[in-house]
């Protein structure tokens, strides 16, 4: 399923243009006054902040105008910045989003379903899929996907049960698949792609992180290479552009200006540059330097997850996981670590590494860790962490007994997260809420998959699920009540 | 024309030295490396712009990283360098004859090289049978090691660039792994005159405590180096540095030494009040 360097698609465009930074530059360089918004004038209202943050970020901090574009209706360099974006990804279309992958995902699925239609989508979704679903009134058929029981973590979609699912509900409008999980697991993207195509639905793809599919080799294949019609890729997570950047990429059979229209119903009409312009020279970055990027990413990542692995105890999974049904690839630059059999839960350890150790990793949830590995990384710091999982193991190892050795609950869904989220509520004691029937989500953030999501049945399962995250000191979102000690329920 | 080699020493104190001849300079995979030859204090080598080591005053340094836990336990027979790649250590400990077994582990195998070349008053013992040289990360090595070790030298740069992670917790606790029952770590430890080396130097102090019952600092007087007050790290599991200093010993080896002697071994833990200050701040050593 790896498919070789990704460039299958030829670019059009020259890929060594930056037009949104060109033009930024100019206006810079014209040096206009500004009696426009942002109203600290290029930096002169809070010396502190423009200490902190630099003068030249201040002075790019700046609105949109005719020389430099406008988000909600591009028609000069941001267009072109996103139609070189696009043929960067090999992509018909595509458009920059400034409020990170959540805003993509949103976008795509209110583009495709309206209230009342369906879609088909994992369970294991980011709560960003669920909370559309909530605004637009969508109504989730979810597939289970499988588990890796060992490790307790949820995998992908196989195309028998996808299709299953489509030939139960015919009136299905779209499938949307993870490409990867946040643990770096693919499903058979290209044939599950080709199901919805043959029963005539749209293929979305949440490609949070996924952004170097399309840029590194000897990775899993990437959504618009597998045909989808749309994907939300959040360029800031790997593809080195600013935090809340994205970029949401669409195929020939989507109408763009429609999906503009979607967009424009919830994104700022004050789109900041800052992260545009981030998007258009990571972007350029990527197009040029991508593949060395990602293959020493790569190449950090498997040496990480081989020495980790002969540290006995923990074990970073890889590849000789792939199954050709649930888990089709892996995604080489995750680094996952399985820590049970050390008797910590992955949050133990996360805390224990930056508390003890000062180093930060993206999350821990029950049974695993996960550090986000990029060429920007540097060997001495590997090392380090490498050092400090192999110190955590020798000082606060223990027997894995007492531990929960499961990390997904197949949900039981009883009506749709819009009518519950919005339905007549009772606020309850979450230990005796078994039984009743939730209106709002609780999950661990991150990785953000909600443990119970609107319109789903809570269960004994679900509770000690949730006393055991609390516990071992998971961050748990997501609730009204901020110490999730209440719950609302569906009267 | 007057060529001038200056550091920082902070952003508002330099330190200048009139060189003759600026012999190399080089850019390896991990540093600057350059090796200059001046009118005072010899050949010089610079690593990312610090002056590293002075053929004039490097006996001080390396005799006191060498000769302290030496002259406390004559039973050391196997060794670990953690860094060292201009060899001055590793030629002090090659004159121990009680030493078996040396690895000397370096990152950049160019400053070796480099050093080989230019510094022979350093290199001239590197190619002592007893010497194991590794080209790796220093963390990396010790993190395999276990239980293998009589002394471990941290012989390391400044704690920015490439030697950053030998300061750090996790290469404390690997080192205490890798150390026997009764072995020894001793480390370059900074110093506390300029308040930007004294965090690092109270912070190093603190790991290094979590870890070994006995962590003791001692002091040097180091000319180039900022201040020119220097400290090193006395780690152990099992003795102390001064109750158990065998000076009968040591002067029974014979050895011609530029700084270091029996009195200096037992003044050098006698700490000014400044340092002993910084020091309580981390629930004091030598206290």
């Amino acid at each position: 399923m790896l498919s070789p360097r990704k460039a299958v698609w030829l670019l059009k465009l020259d890929q060594t243009r930056a037009p949104l930074y060109e033009a930024m530059t100019e206006h810079r360089l014209n040096r206009v006054v500004p009696f426009d918004v942002p109203g600290h004038k290029g930096g002169r209202a809070d010396a502190a902040l423009t200490d902190f943050l630099g003068r030249d970020c201040l002075k790019n901090d700046v609105n949109s105008m005719k020389p430099l574009d406008n988000l909600c209706h591009p028609v000069s360099v941001i267009k072109e910045a996103q139609e070189l974006c696009a043929d960067a990804f090999g992509a018909e279309h595509s458009f920059f989003i400034v409020n990170g992958a959540t805003g993509a995902v949103q976008a795509m699925i209110m583009s495709v379903c309206k209230a009342g239609e369906k879609i088909i989508l994992p369970r294991n979704v980011h709560r960003s899929a669920i909370n559309a679903l909530v605004v637009c009134g969508a109504v989730p058929v979810y597939v289970n996907p499988g588990e890796n029981k060992q490790l307790g973590i949820p995998l992908g979609m196989t195309p028998e049960d996808v299709e299953r699912a489509i030939i139960e509900n015919p009136d299905a409008k779209a499938v949307l698949v993870n490409n990867p999980t946040y643990y770096g697991i693919c499903s058979d993207l290209k044939k599950i792609v080709d199901i919805a195509h043959k029963h005539g639905l749209m293929a979305l793809c949440d490609e949070a992180h996924g952004t170097h599919f399309y840029f590194g080799s000897e990775l899993p294949p990437s959504g618009m290479s597998c045909g989808a019609d749309m994907c939300a890729v959040s360029v800031h997570k790997t593809g080195g552009s600013l935090t809340q950047s994205a970029v949401l990429l669409m195929g020939k059979n989507v109408d763009s200006d429609y999906v503009r229209q979607i967009i424009n119903l919830t994104q700022t009409t004050s789109a900041s540059y800052l992260l545009m312009v981030s998007l258009d020279l990571a972007r350029r970055n990527l197009a040029q330097n991508g593949a060395e990027f990602y293959e020493k990413t790569v190449k950090f990542s498997e040496y990480a997850r081989s020495e980790i692995n002969n540290l006995g105890g923990y074990y970073a999974f890889g590849g000789e996981l792939c199954n050709g049904a649930d888990f089709c690839a892996f995604d080489k630059t995750k680094l996952s670590v399985h820590t049970r059999a050390i008797g910590l839960a992955g949050i133990e350890v996360y805390d224990l590494l930056r508390d003890e150790y000062g180093i930060q990793i993206e999350f821990g949830d029950i049974g695993n860790i996960l550090a986000i590995i990029t060429g920007g990384d540097r060997a001495l710091e590997i090392e380090r962490l490498l050092g400090a999982l192999s110190e955590i193991k020798r000082i606060y190892g223990k027997s894995p007994t007492g531990l929960f050795d499961h990390e997904y609950i197949n949900p039981i869904v009883v009506t749709t997260p819009q009518q519950a989220f919005y339905a007549e509520q009772d606020t309850m004691p979450i230990e005796q809420t078994a039984g009743r029937v939730c209106s709002e989500f609780v999950m661990c953030y991150p990785p953000g998959i909600p443990i119970l999501a609107p319109g789903e049945r809570i269960t004994d399962d679900i509770l000690d699920y949730i006393r055991f995250a609390k516990e071992k000191g998971c961050s748990v979102t997501g609730s009204r009540d901020m110490n999730v000690e209440y719950l609302q329920v569906v009267k | 024309m007057e060529l001038w080699f200056t550091e920082d020493h902070t952003s508002g104190v330099r330190f200048s030295i009139k060189i003759k001849e600026h012999l190399v300079s080089e850019q390896s995979e991990f540093q600057k490396i350059d090796i200059l030859d001046s009118f005072d204090f010899g050949r010089i080598l610079v690593l990312d712009g610090y002056l590293m080591l002075t053929e004039k005053d490097e006996k001080i340094y390396h005799e006191m990283i060498t000769h302290v836990p030496l002259s406390v336990n004559p039973n050391i027979k196997r060794v670990l360098v953690i860094g060292a790649g201009d060899g001055g250590t590793i030629r002090e400990l090659c004159r121990f004859k009680n030493v078996e077994h040396i690895d000397m582990v370096e990152i950049d195998r160019r400053v070796v090289e480099l050093c080989k070349e230019y510094l022979p008053q350093t290199t001239c013992s590197l190619g002592d049978p007893r010497v194991h040289i590794h080209y790796e990360d220093g963390l990396k090595f010790v993190r395999g090691a276990e239980n293998e070790y009589d002394l471990i030298i941290v012989d390391s740069t400044d704690p920015f660039g490439p030697g950053e992670g030998l300061f750090t917790k996790e290469f404390y606790g690997n080192c205490y792994k890798a150390l026997k029952d009764d072995g020894i770590m001793v480390n370059q430890h900074e110093s506390t005159f300029y308040d930007e080396y004294a965090q690092i130097m109270k912070r190093a102090h603190s790991r290094i405590k979590s870890f070994f019952p006995t962590a003791l600092v001692y002091q040097a007087h180091i000319p180039t180096y900022p201040s020119g007050h220097w400290l090193f790290g006395f780690a152990s599991k099992k003795y102390h540095p001064v109750d158990d200093f065998n000076a009968e010993w040591w002067l029974s080896q014979g050895l011609k030494t530029y700084y270091y002697n029996r009195f200096v071994h037992t003044g050098c833990f006698a700490l000014p009040q400044n340092v002993r200050d910084v020091l309580r701040e981390t629930n004091g050593a030598n206290l």
